[in-house]
């Protein structure tokens, strides 16, 4: 079949008259569609961009706002986790220096009983010297 | 010639490149797409990029063999990114093919009459949308725009052979369309 039996369509009055028809129709859509005011759909796009651009701002602002006041919020929390951390440190520190102190002062006069002791405990053979010496010592201080 | 006046010519020719032939590419676009929003836009940008690339245009074409390329182009990458866009209604603005074929010159024709294209140019409208997009651009050029099968192959890209190819199945299946509902 050669290319003008194929297109014998657009000689087909039935077609042609279609054809015609098509035309002409998507003439007068296109002339009005060039024809009509350009304002008419445009606020309808700008306002439709303009709410979503508000939505979208407030949206931004409310999640600011939030996030300041966790911020804030967990900042307080911290702190006041800190400082009751520091109060139990403070406190734990004092229970074991009361604890302490007790056993210091009984190692010291546990001390101080063996330095006497010790510093007592001369041999029986020396006795008689060291009565000597107290005596001597006893007479320096009353001829002075 | 001073290169500000050569640029003044360029410009006021452009102009006059864009008056002569606007109402065509828009119309094309706007029975491609079926969107008069979208027609505009891709008008505009069209004429754009015309604007940009004027200077590169040779003259081998008519201007709106190359307009209507440049419009061809835009209208694959639109529905080629409308493609990706799958979560998107491809064809959220377009009008549907009862609207579309309410628009009728007022004739001289009796009520019946109008009647009858109205049903004839609605049936042409349910074909030309089921055709395939390089078959419907082809089928727009030749009996919207009413171009030369050589102008039809310059802005689509195609063989004059392939042009006629696409014509010849869609004529086909608009002729048993219409001669099958009767």
């Amino acid at each position: 079949m050669s290319w003008n039996d194929r297109m014998a369509g657009e000689n087909d009055p039935v077609v042609a008259r279609a054809l015609r028809n098509f035309k002409a129709s998507v003439d007068a859509w296109s002339n009005a569609a060039m024809s009509r005011p350009r304002a008419a759909s445009a606020p309808v796009r700008h306002s439709w961009r303009l709410a979503a651009g508000w939505a979208l701002g407030c949206v931004l602002a409310a999640g600011s706002v939030t996030g300041v006041l966790y911020e804030r919020q967990h900042k307080q929390e911290m702190a006041r986790i800190a400082a009751a951390r520091a109060a139990a440190q403070k406190a734990a520190q004092e229970r074991l220096a009361a604890e302490q102190q007790p056993a210091i002062e009984t190692d010291q006069d546990l001390l101080a009983t063996v330095d006497n002791d010790i510093s007592r405990a001369v041999p029986a053979a020396m006795e008689p010297l060291a009565q000597l010496m107290v005596d001597k010592q006893a007479d320096d201080s009353g001829t002075q | 010639m001073t290169a500000d006046a050569a640029e003044e010519i360029a410009a006021q020719e452009f102009s006059r490149v864009v008056e002569t032939n606007r109402p065509q590419i828009f119309r094309f676009l706007l029975a491609s797409l079926r969107d008069v929003d979208l027609a505009e836009t891709l008008t505009q940008e069209c004429f754009l990029k015309a604007h940009r690339n004027w200077s590169r245009f040779r003259g081998d074409s008519s201007p709106l063999t190359w307009l209507m390329r440049i419009a061809i182009n835009l209208q694959k990458d639109h529905w080629r990114n409308r493609r990706l866009q799958f979560w998107r209604n491809t064809r959220a603005n377009s009008v549907d093919l009862d609207e579309a074929g309410e628009w009728l010159p007022s004739g001289e024709r009796t009520a019946e009459q109008q009647l009858l294209a109205r049903e004839e140019v609605k049936q042409v409208w349910k074909i030309v949308s089921n055709l395939s997009e390089r078959q419907r651009t082809v089928f727009l050029l030749r009996y919207v725009e009413e171009r030369e099968l050589s102008e039809i192959a310059q802005a689509t890209g195609l063989s004059e052979g392939t042009v006629k190819a696409h014509l010849s199945r869609a004529l086909g299946k608009v002729r048993g369309e219409l001669r099958g509902t009767r």
